[in-house]
């Protein structure tokens, strides 16, 4: 199987094998009943940050197969390896965590075949002068993608061919997504 | 048709098509370096029609955010709706009745037959044809009818609710769908005879807008678009979702990668949501449309989850990070045709402005779901 | 048949009268037919839609007539003018029926083609006088067209002349009277006693018919104003009377392709049983053709520039001039 195959090859990309990420749901069901409480907000704990690497998700639950979770520094080469499973590029999108301080930039690819495995990628950036490698010498497609990030969030992609804003404005030089943006 | 490429700087001008163009169908403008006829180049300029529906999603209940869904695509609103309210249930865990499944699943494929019907009659009209708008249009008009009884809107329905829907259909309804069906297979007829068998049209769309399937891969092209190419992908039948496993239907696939294939395989797609619709009808089960224990406050727990449904243009996917509250933390739509329209400006150079244009028609673009 | 000067001024004026009447009331046929085959009325308020051409022509005639910045004056009045003028001129050759003609001319048919040239140039100017790339671009394809499938058109019109051994337009058509069987469009005819026979008579026909439509930029033939693509084409600068005009010109020469296909194939003013001819019989030939171009156009999509210039230079034209030959042969044996 497609999904078995590919998570072993994301897998032997991080050295140290056999990391063991947090769920993030694993803190549900204490949350809810904290909210559902008095409002006990200031004494909830704050979830530990996902370590590094790859996650088998149940699709029903969640709607893909494969989590990743890596450096920026691997993203190329975690893509190259996805590129030759065949998949293809179905979004690319980020996430503003201003809470911690991070950007996060998750990548979609999902297969045509009917050995069905949506592969999730994500990678952080710290919020100043965030940076991520393009990714458009393999996908061309990530091209149109990534300038839509870089319009929302403000994100560079180094190596990017014509990074300029594609749905705001030429001229737009503010970023909307940004948890702090102020119209 | 390729033509010369080898040309000497300052012999190539710049044409505008668009933003206000009858081809484009929305606002969209292509900048084209042109030599003569030929494209040199073409780039798309996006952007007249954005209105930040992700920044709207994040402020917003997910309640207050389901008409914002059908401003969308809005020729096939149902199906973007029905992707919206399948991820928050996904997300939040409400269990859905059979009977608005059931029901749903209609709604989406009435629509995608009145979508695929707009879209032949606005294709036909692009090449010259200025009949078939007519009849495609007077066709859309029974169907838009049935809908409009139903949901009480023509175009951007807001007709799924977080469970289920919100109104019932009755007898009435199941028999005047009854009766369009034949008449709608009748008008397929009639165009195959019309216009897919007319030997000006086929010169038109053979052999032009040549995309292959690994330019499909690249670019994340899903839909007819790739079903044209050979690539046996629709979301219903790869990543099953709501009730499409319990019906009977073939998805069309022509391996020419011309325009022509495109026009084929949006010509079948129709006949075969009148087999789902069909069945549909048949097996439709008595109960009620709304679960018993909703929620009252939707608030699905920490984390993403995603949600890909087919749509008449392609595979639409929704993402939703949430971080427990009211609001979505990130709401993200994917939608088909960004990335099937990034295709045109690799596909295009070295084409006729012709040729370009009719390509353009076959892909199927409705620009407000480009910008969103 | 010469007249008076007085006469003579009549007559033009008549001919002038009635392709102006025609530009008009053919647009309202049109609109009409294009409903009708789209399964929806067209124009039928106040009688029948009869008042909507001239209320057509006073809103045209009110509008501001709007010239680009930039663009070449004098090119872009003279435009319109240019694409008129000459489809009404040519009407004074025409004959109606035996008496009625306005100026019999001995070379009626160089005539007419003469003029029709002159057509072809108005688009050129139009479309380079409005300083509009769209406009450039339809400009260059419709004259391409226009004079490609001039050739063709020509070579078959020699062909019935060579038959008749007259240009002038009214002897072509007497030599047809008598009945439909004399008529140029079948391959026997009888006429002045001697009998003719020329197999291709009746594709002669159809090359003509098509080099018609061609000719008068009527679909599947519109590249020139090709609505989808180059938005309207050469006249997408012309408001009010500029792009009215460019209408009117454009039913005119409707209407003389459609005369010139009845006089030199379908007999003319002839009845078909040659029993009673006359005028009514040339007018209903006329209409019924012009029907059926109405019908062809709302009917078909567009052909591709390349497959139209194909089909002149690469189907039409070896045809012709086959036929030509076939024809020359076939008189020298005759």
């Amino acid at each position: 199987m497609m999904k078995n195959i590919i998570k072993q090859a994301l897998t032997d990309l991080f050295p140290s094998p056999g990391t063991v990420a947090e769920e993030l749901g694993v803190e549900t069901a204490e949350d809810e009943v904290a909210e559902n409480g008095k409002k006990k907000k200031a004494k909830k704990k704050e979830d530990p940050p996902r370590v590094n690497g790859v996650l088998e998700r149940d699709h029903a639950q969640y709607g893909y197969d494969i989590d990743v979770q890596l450096e920026p520094g691997e993203l190329l080469a975690a893509v190259m390896i996805i590129d030759k499973a065949g998949f293809f590029i179905e979004s690319i999108t980020g996430v503003d965590w201003i809470k911690e301080k991070q950007l996060e930039v998750i990548y979609d690819f999902s297969r045509y075949d009917f050995d069905p495995c949506r592969v999730v990628v994500r990678t952080r950036t710290p919020r100043e002068n965030p940076g991520i490698p393009t990714i458009s010498k393999i996908f061309a497609g990530a091209n149109w993608h990534e300038r839509e990030t870089h319009d929302f969030f403000g994100i560079k992609f180094e190596g990017h061919p014509h990074l300029v804003p594609l749905l705001l404005p030429e001229d737009a030089d503010f970023h909307p997504l940004l948890k702090d943006f102020k119209p | 048709m390729s033509g010369p490429i080898s040309i000497q700087p300052g012999e190539t001008f710049t044409l505008n098509v668009g933003p206000q163009h009858p081809a484009t169908h929305g606002v969209l403008r292509v900048k084209m370096e042109m030599d003569g006829e030929y494209i040199v180049q073409a780039e798309t300029v996006l952007g007249y029609i954005h209105r930040m529906h992700e920044l709207m999603g994040e402020n917003r209940t997910y309640p207050q955010v389901l008409p914002n869904l059908s401003r969308l695509d809005y020729l096939g609103a149902m199906g973007y709706t029905h992707g919206h309210v399948l991820a928050v249930e996904r997300a939040a865990s409400i269990e859905v009745p059979e009977r608005a499944e059931y029901i749903r699943v209609l709604m989406v494929e009435l629509n995608r037959i009145s979508s695929h019907l707009f879209w032949f009659g606005a294709f036909v009209m692009d090449l010259g044809g200025f009949t078939p708008l007519m009849y495609a249009i007077q066709d859309r008009e029974h169907i838009l009818d049935l809908m409009e009884a139903v949901t009480g809107s023509r175009l951007t329905y807001c007709y799924f609710r977080f469970g289920g829907l919100y109104n019932d259909v009755d007898d009435d309804f199941i028999g005047a769908v009854r009766a369009v069906i034949p008449r709608l297979r009748k008008s397929l007829k009639k165009y195959a005879a019309l216009v897919t068998g007319n030997i000006i049209f086929r010169k038109r769309l053979e052999d032009i807008g040549p995309i292959s399937a690994e330019m499909c891969r690249k670019y994340g092209a899903t839909g007819p678009v790739a079903r044209g190419s050979g690539i046996d992908f629709d979301v219903r039948k790869n990543e099953p979702y709501s009730m499409y496993p319990e019906f009977d239907f073939d998805v069309p696939v022509y391996h020419e990668c011309d325009s022509l294939a495109r026009y084929k395989v949006r010509m079948d797609e129709m006949e075969q949501s009148l087999r789902i619709i069909e069945q549909g009808l048949d097996k439709l089960p008595d109960g009620p449309i709304m679960p018993k224990k909703k929620p009252k406050l939707i608030k699905p727990p920490k984390g993403d989850y995603y949600q890909a449904v087919e749509t008449a243009r392609g595979s639409f996917g929704i993402r939703i990070v949430s971080d427990g509250s009211k609001n979505a933390y990130r709401f993200k739509l994917r939608s088909p045709t960004y990335s099937n329209m990034h295709l045109f400006d690799e596909a295009c150079q070295g084409m006729m402005i012709m040729d370009a244009l009719a390509m353009m028609g076959s892909l199927d673009l409705v620009i407000p779901e480009i910008d969103r | 048949m010469d007249l008076t000067i007085f006469n003579a001024v009549i007559a033009v004026v008549i001919a002038i009268a009635f392709a102006a009447a025609n530009a008009a009331y053919l647009v309202l046929a049109e609109r009409r037919g294009a409903g009708r085959i789209q399964r929806r009325p067209g124009p039928n308020v106040n009688l029948f839609g009869m008042l909507q051409p001239p209320c057509d022509g006073i809103k045209l005639m009110t509008k501001q007539l709007m010239i680009p910045g930039g663009a070449d004056k004098a090119l872009f009045m003279v435009a319109p003018v240019l694409a008129m003028a000459p489809a009404i001129m040519s009407f004074v050759t025409i004959p109606f029926s035996d008496t009625i003609v306005a100026h019999s001319m001995d070379i009626g048919v160089l005539m007419i083609f003469a003029f029709a040239s002159l057509g072809g140039m108005s688009i050129l100017l139009a479309g380079w006088g409005s300083r509009n790339k769209y406009g450039v671009m339809a400009s260059v394809r419709a004259v391409s067209q226009n004079i490609s499938y001039e050739v063709p058109m020509l070579i078959t019109v020699i062909t019935v002349v060579m038959m008749t051994g007259s240009m002038n337009l009214r002897e072509i058509t007497l030599s047809q009277a008598g009945g439909f069987w004399n008529w140029n469009i079948f391959p026997v005819s009888m006429a002045d006693g001697n009998f003719m026979l020329q197999p291709l008579m009746p594709v002669s026909f159809l090359i003509f018919y098509i080099c018609s439509l061609a000719e008068t930029n009527r679909a599947p033939f519109d590249l020139g104003e090709a609505e989808s693509e180059l938005v309207a084409g050469f006249h997408t600068e012309y408001g009010s009377m500029g792009f009215g005009l460019f209408f009117m010109g454009e039913y005119a020469n409707i209407v003389i392709g459609a005369s010139l296909i009845t006089i030199l194939f379908l007999g003319g003013w002839d009845c078909p049983l040659g029993l009673y001819p006359g005028v009514w019989w040339f007018l209903l030939k006329i209409y019924l053709l012009i029907f059926s171009f109405i019908w062809i156009r709302w009917t078909f999509p567009r052909t591709t520039i390349y497959g139209l210039l194909n089909l002149s230079w690469k189907i039409l034209i070896p045809i012709s001039l086959f036929n030509l030959l076939l024809t020359a042969g076939l008189l020298k044996v005759f």
